[in-house]
């Protein structure tokens, strides 16, 4: 199993590589989203910083709307799906490669966009552990998430708009707890940052063994 | 193989509407028949991969009503679509199909070679290649995994004469090595040569079955046999 999903992980990465999806289209979405929420917020740089942790996931969600949909896409195009269902493959590990490639997707489009806020936003990071255990929990969470809904809502009708409208909204924990630790590790918050880091990873291990369990079924609507 | 009353459904339209058919290990089976009369699904079911509404289905030993997807990994299916990564290599497809299938990656190359593609088509994305090249680098995904039964629709579809002599010649190298083949095609006059047996489909029923012009293989077979089962996998089938 193990072996099969660093299969279907590499091969994600190597289709990745050859288009350059997530640097050449991606990328330059959330460094314009940045830009444009600068725009917004006109010179107020304090109303910017204090927006600093929701603006940055929800720039993220945007983003993996993005590559979730190219994700879900290149197993539809010609005759994949069933190619797919014929190689013998284990679903589940179908569903964890492609959630690990989208993770590492992710997390290289969070790395571009945080330098980003740190240059548009005056934004000084303190926090450096918290920030990068939350990032990579919140991540998984995400993509845990995104490689379910990307192959179901791709057999719909009007997938382009179904995959948002189920898609984000399940998330909505998983940005109230990424924001507020992000705020509480930028020093703008309080609490106990790392109560939100414990609920972040277990929401992604819920998402995760929800998303294995219907991997089978989902490899047959896909 | 053995289907009896074999019905399946494509949403609410009875693709297959009881269709009886035995195919011996090794043989190979011609379906043809107008557009629309159920080629497709009878191969699609055979594959596992259209459930099936009534009557039974036993391939290769797998009981397709009570669990179709056991069959899958034991099944080549070589459909219109190219079952291709667009954007990846043909070597890379390849290999991938091979890795999937628990191939040794190296297999890829002798597939590959096996098909025609020479060496500078291999590093190229498949989207850059011509309809003909595509279906050799389909096929050469699918007989890198070595499957005991192939299912081929429309096989000669898109590809040059030699292509269509290569298409031939692996399905006799699959039967000798004792695979067994399924194609459909509506070129009747070379698909019928390559055939041991042929049957009409009609209204996703077989309405008719006649012997095809094989002359089947007595005793060993030839060298150039011999290496070209080793080079498809298929002497590993049973």
């Amino acid at each position: 199993m193990f072996r099969e999903t660093l299969l279907v992980c590499g091969k994600d990465l190597r289709l990745e590589m050859r288009t350059r999806v997530a640097l050449h289209h991606v990328m330059p979405f959330v460094l314009a989203v940045v830009m444009l929420f600068a725009f917004a917020l006109d010179a107020d740089t304090a109303a910017l910083r204090k927006a600093t942790s929701g603006l940055f996931w929800v720039t993220v969600l945007f983003a993996a709307t993005l590559l979730v949909q190219r994700s879900a896409a290149v197993e539809r195009a010609d005759g994949i799906g069933d190619a797919l269902r014929l190689s013998g493959l284990n679903p589940a590990s179908l569903y964890l490669g492609k959630t690990l490639a989208l993770i590492a997707q992710l997390l290289a489009v969070e790395v571009a966009l945080g330098m980003a806020v740190v240059v548009f936003y005056d934004v000084r990071p303190r926090g450096a552990l918290l920030l990068a255990v939350v990032a990579v929990l919140s991540t998984l969470a995400i993509a845990a998430v995104g490689s379910i809904y990307g192959p179901l809502a791709g057999g719909m009708k009007g997938r382009e708009t179904v995959l948002p409208l189920l898609f984000l909204p399940v998330l909505a924990p998983v940005l109230l707890g990424a924001s507020r630790a992000f705020e509480i590790a930028l020093g703008r918050g309080v609490g106990n940052g790392w109560s939100w880091a414990a609920l972040l990873g277990l929401l992604a291990a819920i998402y995760l063994v929800v998303g294995v369990a219907t991997s089978g079924p989902l490899l047959e609507e896909a | 193989m053995e289907l009896r009353s074999t019905v399946s459904l494509l949403g609410r339209f009875p693709a297959l509407a009881g269709v009886d058919l035995d195919v011996a290990v090794g043989h190979i089976v011609l379906a043809q028949g107008p557009n629309g009369a159920g080629k497709t699904s009878l191969l699609r079911t055979c594959a596992g991969l259209m459930p099936i509404a009534s009557g039974t289905a036993t391939v290769l030993g797998c009981d397709l009503v009570a669990d179709r997807a056991s069959v899958r990994p034991l099944v080549g299916l070589l459909g219109h679509a190219t079952s291709l990564y667009d954007d990846l290599t043909v070597l890379d497809n390849v290999r991938f199909w091979a890795r999937a299938a628990g191939v040794d990656a190296v297999d890829a190359t002798a597939a590959l070679d096996r098909v025609g593609l020479v060496e500078r088509l291999r590093g190229l994305p498949v989207h850059r290649l011509s309809t003909g090249q595509r279906r050799r680098a389909s096929l050469a995904a699918m007989i890198v995994r070595r499957p005991r039964l192939w299912l081929l629709d429309e096989p000669h579809a898109g590809l040059d004469q030699a292509g269509r002599d290569l298409i031939d010649e692996l399905v006799e190298s699959a039967a000798v090595a004792g695979a067994t083949v399924i194609f459909a095609s509506h070129e009747l006059d070379r698909a019928v040569a390559v055939a041991d047996r042929v049957i009409t489909i009609t209204g996703g029923v077989v309405s008719h079955e006649t012997d095809g012009g094989r002359q089947r293989r007595v005793g060993a077979a030839t060298a150039t046999t011999a290496t070209t089962a080793a080079t498809i996998g298929a002497s590993d089938v049973p």
